[in-house]
């Protein structure tokens, strides 16, 4: 009689479970500080539920089976989480492929008088679960990529700060190199702020641009002309003296922009635009007020 | 990074010696910072100063920016090179793009094929201590700069 292994390991389906979370808890690298052993088991449980209730003598040759679907689903679903959680690749391979030694273990005990059977089912098994190891790696590496994705956007955020320094005057510190992607996010804050906050005067700091080649320059000009084109004037600040030099070799030609060295000119030369007026307090009056 | 020393002459027929030599792939416009970079460790330490660094560093950065947008990409070699009394980088940027039709118009300030400045030839010359550019169309271009230490 032929013996019909998935409905074997049907049976043996706490037992199985049981080897598999043996199997995990030993791992010296078990990350409790990730995940407790309940939340583990949970997992465990339901990965080996899924794939016992669709598992047949006929799909268990077939990797590709439709019916594995729902696991497939499981275990991307798991590996993403490891991923975001902060497992490694091992860690998150070592949880799919410890089931193979629980299923193994169950397959030779069941199988002990029929080793041709064992072979067959040994090899079977084998070949799903390393099926099911690869969807773990790319799905994890998916969630990974997600993760990177998530912190450029984040990046270029944080990176393109709009300082409202004083009433009507804005500030934006440039840090990094401004390719065309960022050049993009750069203006459109800006312009936007210019209307949230009806500024007339931006200042570009570029102190953190290390190096002004024509095609930065480009981007920076054509800044300068959208703020114009907005009504408020656009004042580049931080420019360094090496800076300086090399652009004028490069042969850019700056002078239908406010430049200066320093924030702390072009602040002083915008308060002077909106002629305000920042002076010391005079000491005596200052004593004579708080006596 | 290999140390050789071959010997070449220049246009001025002093003689140079190669005492460094780095290759740089560039495919992609993220390739750019990190090429600079390089660029920028190996005139640190031949103690090159902040003027001249970023002198050489915006060159490279017009010609690698070049290689990327009209060629899709190229080869670099950074090297360590003397002469003399002094010691510079020299930078040949290989490309298989589609060459450039005329050499003296696109030297020129101001040419763009590309809306742009059409600064970045022209400027990086002008950055530059040694430049020579060779254009085959069809075939690609090769330009080489030198920028010595004190030049
Ligand atoms: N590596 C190259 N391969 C083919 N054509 C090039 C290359 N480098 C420059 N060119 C041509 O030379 C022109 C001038 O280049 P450049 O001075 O850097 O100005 P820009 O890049 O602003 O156009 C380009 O518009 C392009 O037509
Ligand atoms: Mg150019």
């Amino acid at each position: 009689m032929k013996i019909e292994i998935s409905k074997m390991l049907q049976k043996k389906k706490k037992q199985i479970l049981d080897l598999w979370m043996k199997n995990q808890l030993k791992d010296a690298n078990l990350r409790e500080d990730l995940m407790s052993n309940d939340e583990l088991r949970i997992q465990s449980e339901e990965l080996v539920d899924a794939l016992l209730k669709k598992l047949t003598d006929e799909n268990l040759a077939d990797i590709e089976s439709a019916d594995f679907e729902n696991v497939y689903e499981i275990l991307s679903g798991i590996s993403i989480t490891r991923a975001r959680q902060g497992f490694s690749p091992r860690e998150t391979g070592t949880f799919v492929f410890s089931l193979k030694d629980a299923l193994f273990e169950t397959l030779q005990q069941e199988l002990k008088s029929d080793p041709v059977a064992l072979y067959d089912a040994t090899m079977k098994v084998n070949k799903l679960i390393d099926s099911f190891g690869i969807v773990t790696f790319e799905t994890f590496i998916k969630g990974r990529e997600e993760v990177i994705l998530r912190q450029t956007d984040e990046i270029t955020e944080i990176s393109t700060p709009v300082i409202r320094v004083w009433d009507g005057i804005l500030a934006l510190p440039i840090i990094g190199t401004l390719d065309s992607a960022r050049t993009q996010v750069v203006m459109e804050s800006l312009l936007q702020e210019i209307v949230n906050t009806s500024s007339s005067i931006a200042i570009l700091d570029i102190s953190g641009v290390p190096a002004v080649d024509s095609l930065v320059a480009q981007h920076l000009i054509k800044t300068v002309s959208a703020t114009r084109l907005m009504g408020a004037e656009c004042i580049i600040s931080g420019i360094r003296p090496e800076i300086a030099q090399t652009v004028v070799h490069l042969g850019i030609d700056l002078s239908n922009v406010i430049t200066k060295s320093s924030l702390s000119s072009a602040l002083k030369h915008a308060f002077s635009v909106l002629q305000l007026e920042v002076r010391k307090k005079q000491k005596e009056n200052y004593s004579l007020k708080n006596m | 990074m290999e140390k050789s020393r071959i010997t070449t002459t220049t246009n001025s027929m002093t003689i140079l010696t190669v005492l460094n030599k780095d290759n740089f792939k560039i495919e992609k416009e993220q390739d750019v910072v990190p090429f600079r970079n390089r660029v920028k460790e190996h005139a640190v330490k031949i103690g090159m100063g902040l003027v001249n660094q970023t002198k050489l560093i915006t060159a490279a950065s017009e010609l690698v920016r070049n290689m990327l947008r009209y060629a899709n990409g190229g080869e670099i070699l950074i090297e360590v090179v003397s002469k003399i009394r002094e010691n510079g980088i020299r930078l040949t940027f290989t490309d298989r793009g589609p060459g450039i039709e005329n050499v003296e118009r696109a030297m020129t300030d101001g040419f763009s094929t590309g809306k742009s400045l059409g600064l970045g030839l022209p400027g990086a010359k002008r950055l530059s201590s040694e430049f020579t550019i060779n254009s085959v169309v069809g075939k690609g271009t090769i330009v080489t700069i030198i920028k010595w230490k004190n030049g």
